[in-house]
């Protein structure tokens, strides 16, 4: 009586779990294939397989928007802030960890409470302070903020409590070797695979960001990349080709970095919400 | 091991770790980073919520009159129930799907666990704008893909005008917003489950509970903590809400203001309007609503069974 009933069960399972992966990834998949089809070609018909406009259409999108100028950008500020969250996060997480201080859990509880507060409400202060910082236009405040990132610290004073013993720090420091040094070649080498976790989010999570780039960068030769994506429908107009090849280049450095890195993402989420 | 009295070993372990004073030093970068750009951004916002500023000229002091506007603004009460409708409609459906998904990993052995998994997070990563822009191109004008699908398949009404009908185009935000994030959930619920205790489920079933009996009486309730924090960060993060429902639409929340967000309304009324005093005050209100909401919603579901810490 059971069998039946569970093998109709595990139909509906094995289509659901099919029809939820087409519907994630088709959309990427149209974008691709439109991508390298005319403008012509996308609005008279649906294209399942790849078109030879690929250089038209990235002549098209180059001619009007320098695309490869915003993904410069982009990188310009993602990189030294993601090399700021690993190796400071890294830093305070290992002061929260492995000395005593007075006001430490008060200062702790600063960090967490910085977690959870939904930064994009003080926008309008933030623009303020950057006017009167004269940083407009600069990428600096997109940059500087990687050394105060609150989660890595949280993910990382996790992981030096649990893998790096006192008896690791106390043996070079009877040895004479400096604080900061024990940091540098002890402490974080050890912990490194959990920098590396953490930093991928952050790139991540500052490569996509959008409403600070947008109200902080003013001259169009700054903007990064998806402040250049959410104007490219008013710059391009019936451009469908280069439309949809600009988002390709949007997507695809999220998903070659998701390719490599999957395991130690997911992973990164699992653990990080386990705590 | 045992014989070492627990204060002498307690002092022991100070006096070789006493270098607190390195800890304030390794610890400084960050206070010191935040004090800046993350707390004087906050006090600096709420200042403004009680001046008028363009922007150009001096701010002028103008006391509660901002809050006074706000309380008769139908525009921001508009955005306000927007805000709260969108993340409705993709939060419900998110958590059930997250649900209905961690019950069929849990339960069954399904092969390809981690591909499915990676695949359905894989949306949550890319940039939203992209996303926002990218699904606008799917469905917008009679020639979309979408459109000519709905042709081909012969569906009533095809092609469909989907950003002239304000039902559709907050339907579609909420979908948008559901197809980026019900992997993310899935993938944090799952996590929750596996410190439940598997004995417990053998337990069950050598008892005689079902499947779903195991699910809701004894699933459920040890991930509560994990459903608790995903409603609230989910709730804090839906009430932000700006990339998504400006890059799908016209970047105005149109037709007819059906998907104009609080944020959108306050980057609006600050950058659009020069109004940086108004503004500011949308975000101080909006501030203290998610405040007093997360307050309510945390002491709520904690109560009720108290035990656990989040």
């Amino acid at each position: 009586m059971n069998k039946p009933k569970f093998r109709f069960s595990a139909l509906t399972i094995r289509l659901l779990l099919i029809f939820l992966t087409v519907l994630c990834a088709v959309p990427f998949l149209v974008v691709f294939i439109n991508s390298t089809h005319s403008s012509l070609d996308i609005i008279k018909q649906f294209n399942i397989l790849p078109g030879d406009s690929l250089k038209e259409n990235y002549n098209t999108m180059q001619s009007l928007v320098d695309i490869w100028r915003g993904f410069f950008n982009s990188i310009v500020i993602t990189v030294p802030y993601t090399l700021l969250t690993g190796y400071f996060g890294a830093m305070i997480a290992y002061g929260f960890a492995k000395y005593r201080f007075r006001f430490k859990n008060v200062l702790y509880a600063i960090v967490l409470v910085s977690m959870m507060i939904p930064s994009q409400l003080s926008i309008i202060g933030f623009y303020r302070l950057c006017l009167n910082l004269k940083m407009t236009n600069s990428y600096l405040p997109f940059i500087i903020p990687g050394i105060a990132n609150a989660t890595t610290v949280f993910f990382l004073r996790g992981m030096i409590e649990q893998s790096i013993s006192d008896s690791m720090i106390e043996a070079p420091r009877i040895e004479g070797c400096s604080e900061f040094g024990i940091f540098n070649r002890i402490v974080l080498p050890c912990i490194m695979p959990g920098v590396a976790t953490m930093c991928i989010f952050n790139f991540v999570a500052s490569w996509n960001a959008y409403m600070g780039p947008l109200i902080i960068l003013q001259r169009k030769e700054l903007y990064t990349m998806p402040v250049m994506i959410s104007m490219i429908k008013g710059l391009y107009v019936t451009n469908y080709g280069a439309m949809y090849l600009a988002v390709a280049i949007s997507v695809i450095p999220i998903m070659i970095v998701f390719a490599i890195f999957s395991r130690y993402i997911i992973d990164g989420l699992t653990t990080g919400s386990e705590k | 091991m045992q014989a070492i009295p627990e204060t002498q070993m307690r002092r022991n372990k100070r006096s070789k770790l006493d270098r607190g004073w390195y800890g304030y030093l390794f610890i400084a970068p960050f206070f010191v980073v935040f004090l800046i750009f993350g707390l004087y951004p906050i006090i600096s916002t709420f200042q403004l919520s009680l001046q008028k500023w363009d922007g150009l000229m001096p701010a002028i002091q103008i006391g509660f009159k901002n809050y006074a506007r706000i309380l008769s603004d139908q525009v921001f009460y508009l955005s306000l129930w927007n805000t709260i409708r969108i993340w409705l409609g993709n939060a419900i459906p998110q958590f059930g799907m997250a649900l209905v998904l961690t019950a069929i990993f849990t339960f069954f052995r399904v092969r390809g666990k981690n591909f499915y998994r990676a695949v359905f997070y894989l949306p949550n990563l890319i940039t939203a704008t992209s996303v926002g822009l990218l699904f606008n191109l799917l469905l917008d004008g009679d020639n979309s893909p979408i459109n000519q699908l709905l042709i081909a398949l012969g569906v009533n009404g095809a092609p469909i005008s989907f950003f002239m009908s304000k039902t559709l185009t907050s339907g579609l935000v909420s979908f948008v917003q559901w197809w980026m994030w019900f992997g993310y959930t899935t993938v944090i619920i799952l996590a929750g489950t596996t410190t439940v205790d598997k004995s417990l489920y053998e337990a069950a079933m050598v008892d005689g509970a079902s499947k779903s009996q195991t699910f809701w009486k004894i699933t459920i309730p040890l991930i509560q903590p994990t459903l608790v924090y995903l409603a609230i960060t989910s709730f804090i993060g839906g009430m932000q809400l700006f990339d998504v429902p400006l890059t799908l639409s016209n970047n105005l929340g149109d037709p007819g203001k059906a998907v104009l967000t609080v944020s959108m309304y306050l980057y609006n009324q600050g950058f659009k309007n020069f109004n940086y005093g108004y503004s500011a005050t949308i975000s101080c209100v909006l501030f203290l609503f998610i405040a007093v909401m997360s307050g309510f919603a945390y002491k709520a579901m904690r109560r009720k069974d108290g035990a656990y810490k989040l």
